[in-house]
């Protein structure tokens, strides 16, 4: 396998309603890809799409659709979609399409705009419930998440105010994110207390924004990369992963499917002992304790003990272990393919020293990148690092 | 990129945008009506559900039982055709109560999802897998009162009025 590099990265704002159309948006990024490269679409071999369900925009084959907006037309192009989960596996696609030797330039583009389903965006998820079993009893998307909090919070005896510390970081975080949708530098513990119960344990400041957004990165192969950059940033380790399709026979307490993809990335990237080798982590964060949840299965930290972190300040952006120094989905928004690939533009700029007001101290060698999708099955990480 | 990049691209709009006119846009509903099969498995399930009975299923090979049921074992790639009649009881594995509907409209008294473990079912080590969770409501309880471990027993609608459905199950109340 050929080695692979990032070699550039550009994104829209996150907002939680745009203007501009899918294809516009992803115009916009992919065109902010290739200029911080300094490459013309005229140097892309193969495009990679990215961007959640058709259900959102109502258009059958949306990545098709988008592709022009991408600069798909007359290349390789081909849309990836596993949930949530998408916006870390299309730089995996990316990346075996120039590990394997097929292309030596790589364009991946997500995308998503989740404000044209009405009423609400949420209603356009019901069907990733079963629809024989589950969905008779009028399920909505946020009985998963509060079901699995409650589980994660009651087995390890976790409180509620702690969890909230999570929601305050990112966003305070994200304060420093020019494309950020709730960036907020004061938000408090208190504030996240006080918002709305929408389902017990979840409240409204535990959930991230709905939002439109896109976001692109450029790939390239050894060769290439060296040629083009002397910053370039290598996709050292890639690993997904799928748990049960029957999500009630899981135990929502720990994330297995996001252990084995990290143990897969791992693996590939030669680390040993994640808690010391890794300097940033970007876990996915629809939700606070989604966050701990998958730091836990990333092997960050011990089962249950993730909390800590926070507490102690090791997640803070001058600790030990940054953690969602972009400010994550709960600060810089959720536009759901392009917001797991904000992750993997985040350690792209933070490895090379250019995320300026949010740039973590010290030089950082190594990040991980990771996200989730569909009811809580499918697990996808990057090992990135110079 | 910040230092790299000034300006960032996506106009944001809001809702007086839109009162005011300001935003051209296309209104559209689409229609989508669909009749699904029930299969082997879940057909079973049903069937036994119209009769008052939850049924789980048994692999021949690794022994485990499941439900809900399926024809192959997730496990062992091996048919599953031993179906089993489980109690209607079990233990909440995790619950919340919930204020919102599906289209984010408020509700004053809460709907409490569950997943609730039925008995009778296999279990794995502590932190892997339910075989026999499911998804259901609870009922006949004070909010306050519902916690993780509580045993349950399914509340069935009369015989008459089973129609094969999830919801031939109305809910699931406390065992007192």
């Amino acid at each position: 396998m050929r080695k692979v590099a990032v070699i550039g990265a550009g994104m829209t704002r996150f907002v939680r309603r745009a203007l501009e159309t899918p294809k516009e948006l992803s115009w916009e990024a992919a065109r902010m890809a290739l200029e911080s490269c300094e490459l013309t679409m005229d140097d892309i071999d193969a495009v990679c799409f990215g961007t959640a369900p058709d259900a959102f925009d109502g258009v059958h084959m949306n990545g098709e659709y988008a592709s022009d907006g991408a600069g798909g037309w007359r290349k390789p192009f081909m849309r990836s979609y596993v949930g949530g989960g998408t916006g870390v596996f299309v730089p995996i696609q990316g990346w075996y399409h120039v590990a394997s030797g097929m292309f030596d330039v790589v364009l991946v583009v997500a995308e998503e705009k989740m404000s044209s389903y009405y009423p609400h965006a949420q209603a356009a998820f019901l069907t990733i419930f079963d629809h024989t079993t589950e969905r008779p009893l009028g399920p909505n998307l946020l009985w998963i998440f509060a079901l699995e909090m409650n589980r994660y919070m009651s087995t390890y005896g976790l409180k509620k105010e702690d969890i909230a510390r999570v929601a305050v970081l990112h966003k305070r975080n994200a304060a420093a994110h020019p494309c950020a949708l709730l960036g907020d530098a004061n938000i408090t513990v208190e504030d996240v207390l006080n918002s709305e119960v929408l389902a017990w344990p979840v409240q409204r400041l535990d959930v991230s924004p709905v939002s439109d957004g896109a976001v692109a990165i450029v790939l390239a192969a050894e060769h290439v990369a060296k040629r083009l950059t002397d910053k370039p940033v290598w996709i050292e380790g890639v690993g997904w992963h799928l748990d049960t399709a029957y999500w009630t026979n899981r135990d929502l307490v720990y994330p297995r499917y996001v252990e084995y993809a990290a143990r897969m990335a791992y693996e590939m990237a030669g680390i040993k002992e994640p808690r010391k080798e890794i300097h940033i982590a970007e876990p996915y964060d629809p939700f606070d304790y989604k966050a701990l949840h998958h730091l836990e299965g990333l092997q960050l930290a011990p089962r249950g003990r993730a909390i800590e972190l926070y507490l102690d300040g090791t997640a803070e952006r001058d600790g030990d272990l940054p953690i969602c120094p972009s400010g994550g989905l709960l600060g810089v928004g959720n536009p759901i393919a392009a917001a797991g690939l904000m992750k993997i533009a985040e350690l792209f700029w933070q490895l090379r020293g250019e995320a300026g007001e949010r740039q973590v101290p010290g030089n950082p060698r190594r990040g991980v990148a990771q996200a989730w999708g569909d009811l809580m099955q499918v697990g996808t990480v990057v090992v990135m690092g110079r | 990129m910040t230092v790299r990049f000034k300006q960032f691209p996506g106009v944001s709009l809001s809702e007086e945008d839109f009162r005011q006119g300001k935003v051209l846009y296309q209104m559209d509903e689409l229609k989508a009506e669909y009749a699904w099969d029930s299969g082997i498995a879940i057909g079973t399930y049903l069937a036994g559900l119209k009769r008052g009975v939850i049924l789980g299923v048994r692999c021949s090979h690794c022994r485990k039982v499941v439900v809900p049921p399926r024809t192959v074992c997730e496990w062992c790639f091996r048919p599953m055709e031993e179906y089993v009649e489980l109690p209607d009881t079990g233990t909440v594995n995790t619950f919340s109560l919930c204020y919102i509907t599906w289209d984010m409209r408020r509700i004053s008294e809460p709907e409490i999802p569950a997943v609730i473990h039925l008995d009778g079912t296999s279990e794995l080590g502590p932190s892997s897998v339910i075989m026999g969770g499911i998804l259901h409501k609870l009922g006949e309880v004070d909010p306050k009162e519902v916690h993780i471990g509580m045993r349950v027993q399914a509340v069935w609608k009369p015989a008459a009025e089973r129609t094969g459905a999830i919801t031939d199950i109305l809910y699931f109340k406390p065992i007192r």
